[in-house]
């Protein structure tokens, strides 16, 4: 069919101007299968690849937009001193650009929201997918998929107002500031466990029933078959949850923006303030830096250093998820 | 655990005929199910918490004027109303700049796309790779696309609704593909055995049948762009708006900028003010959300 229509957009012409294969003429037909030449669905399919092509079109502007800045801050700092300078202060007189100190709050920013988001997403995860009953996970799904639905410029407010000055400082009465990592890290957890849990629950969904059930006949009870039989099953599938869940929390802007911290130290407690790799962008653009200024190309800087990170982080994550795909 | 319980129901005389769900009856199985329920109470209850916060820290200051008033430098007089209609504007454009392109590259993909095609390979993988790339990104990429093509003032409509439509472009090409995926390989065979041709059967007969899983992952896609502010931060969108945004190249604030601005000013009023802007955004979220899955769940068609 497709083969016809394409072939016979040449004869569109002679067609028309005998009146097409539809009217008895007495005219010696053409083959039946081949059908009215259309012109039009030509330019329909060129159009949708087209819209397919922004995907990669995509791809490449960002590599494009982030190198050419990124080369012109390389040429005046050099790459070492940038990826393990201890000392980040763009804006000095005596201007040192160490990344170091960003990347321990997006180490520490980081590692908090993993550790909050890891275990609830994979409990919630192993309770949709081993015990709930279809009505009732119809109904949790949702209020779980709530927490990823919140805008993050409101989980900021609630980190720095609430845990932050509220939890922290008048009722567990904790030695800090005005902002910390902690906070930060605790709201970006929440902020990612649909992320972890929705991932974890389509692995451990997809593992055969026959498993199960050969785990039930030699008496296992559902604990441990969950455990020791779909767990295991699922690991591939869970590790790119978690691996995507890395992903959202280095890129995560306006919650650390808000509530880490805005000076660039080395973070050393939890209860330390810092200024993530995407809270120096997002501070940086409220700045006024000049297009071809160095502080212009430091954005740049960091955000390709930002923008690799996830990449890696990003494959790890669809090479993981392709795994579980072609095991069941 | 269907089929355990099926295959048990033929032999009447096991306890486990009747149909009660298993229970736990040792102390581990026991409490290992309290865990698992308390890790989705430890999410739902800090949902609670922040809605009852946000409601709390804002309500007072949650009336008319918010929605009336500009911004000003008394939290008295201040409102939210350039900001609201500068994220009417924002998402409107991102709506209409995406949807159609979101929806068009995925019936290539799924409809027409030859799948071992290694460029069909290359941009399956850049959509699932660009779904994950920090939001920030995307707007150090419409910063860097407005200065090139020679924008002076790069905080206008259509640059934001341009990062933001590169944003959720992804999103919306994975959620239509879903649903177009979902449709019955019958319906296609169908139609194409009464003489349709491919397209006549993409467009009247798959895509009709996907539109709720369409507007289900646009709707949700749109509501992420909504509450999304770091883009748009770089953009500059962070400035004092005291008119109505009027155009695609009009300056413009959002609801979440606004929020971000309030929250870093010291006094006390316009906190409340960041409080009583978030109950509206996250109204609105919580609308948007809830009508996609009410589209989801009484539209969509099981085959």
């Amino acid at each position: 069919m497709l083969a016809n229509t394409t072939a016979s957009v040449t004869e569109a012409t002679t067609t028309a101007s005998t009146g097409g294969p539809t009217t008895p003429s007495g005219h010696p037909q053409r083959s039946l299968f081949a059908g009215r030449a259309r012109p039009g669905e030509a330019v329909i399919k060129l159009g949708l690849r087209l819209a397919a092509t922004v995907a990669i079109l995509t791809t490449i502007g960002i590599i494009i937009a982030l190198l050419v800045p990124a080369i012109g801050f390389f040429r005046e700092v050099p790459v070492f001193d940038f990826l393990f300078g201890d000392r980040w202060a763009p804006r000095f007189a005596d201007a040192s650009f160490g990344v170091i100190p960003l990347v321990t709050a997006t180490l520490w920013t980081t590692a908090i929201a993993l550790i909050v988001s890891v275990p609830l997403g994979l409990g919630a995860a192993i309770l949709l997918s081993e015990y709930a009953r279809p009505g009732v996970r119809k109904t949790l799904k949702p209020i779980l998929e709530l927490l990823a639905g919140v805008p993050t410029v409101v989980y900021g407010l609630f980190a720095l107002q609430f845990i932050q000055a509220t939890v922290f400082r008048d009722w567990l009465q904790l030695d800090t500031g005005a902002f910390s990592v902690l906070a930060a890290g605790l709201v970006m957890g929440i902020m990612i466990i649909p992320t972890v849990a929705s991932i974890s629950e389509d692995a451990m969904s997809a593992v055969p029933m026959s498993l199960r059930q050969g785990s039930f006949a030699l008496g296992a009870n559902r604990m441990q078959t969950s455990l020791r039989v779909v767990f295991p099953a699922a690991l591939s599938g869970v590790m790119a949850a978690v691996v995507l869940g890395i992903s959202r929390a280095v890129g995560e802007t306006m919650i650390v923006a808000i509530a880490a911290g805005n000076q660039a130290r080395i973070v050393g407690g939890p209860l330390e303030q810092g200024q993530t790799m995407t809270g120096f962008i997002a501070n940086a653009a409220l700045g006024d830096s000049r297009v071809g200024s160095l502080e212009y190309d430091t954005l740049y800087a960091v955000g390709l250093l930002l923008f690799a990170i996830t990449l890696i982080v990003n494959f790890i994550s669809i090479r993981l998820v392709r795994r579980f795909r072609q095991a069941y | 655990m269907r089929s355990l319980k099926d295959s048990v129901a033929t032999a009447p005389t096991l306890p486990l005929s009747t149909g009660e769900r298993p229970r736990e009856r040792r102390l581990g199985p026991m409490m290992f199910l309290i865990v698992l329920w308390l890790s989705l109470l430890v999410a739902v209850v800090f949902l609670l918490t922040l809605i009852v916060n946000i409601v709390l820290e804002g309500g007072s200051r949650f009336g008319l004027q918010l929605f009336t008033e500009y911004p000003a430098s008394s939290p008295d007089r201040a409102g939210a109303r350039p900001a609201i209609l500068g994220s009417i504007w924002v998402i409107g454009v991102t709506a209409v700049l995406t949807i159609p392109i979101g929806v068009a590259a995925a019936v290539h993909l799924e409809e027409f796309a030859d799948k071992k095609h290694w460029f069909n390979r290359v941009i399956e993988l850049n959509v699932q790779n660009l779904a994950a790339v920090p939001s920030i990104v995307y707007g150090l990429l419409a910063l860097a696309f407005l200065t090139l093509i020679g924008v002076r003032d790069k905080n206008i409509v259509i640059g934001g609704a341009l990062a933001l439509s590169l944003l959720i472009l992804p999103v919306i090409i994975i959620a239509t593909r879903e649903a177009i995926r979902a449709v019955p390989s019958e319906i296609r065979d169908g139609s194409l055995a009464l003489g349709a041709t491919k397209w006549q059967t993409t467009w009247r007969q798959v895509l009709p049948a996907s539109v709720p899983g369409i507007a289900t992952g646009s709707i949700l896609a749109l509501s992420r762009a909504l509450g999304e502010a770091a883009p748009l931060l770089l953009l500059g969108a962070l400035v004092f708006v005291s008119f109505d945004p009027n155009g695609l190249l009009s300056g413009f604030t959002t609801l979440p900028i606004q929020i971000f601005n309030w929250t870093g000013r010291p006094q006390e009023g316009f906190h409340e003010l960041a409080a009583a802007a978030s109950i509206l955004l996250l109204g609105l979220l919580l609308l948007m959300n809830g009508l996609a899955i009410f589209i989801r769940n009484r539209y969509q068609k099981r085959w």
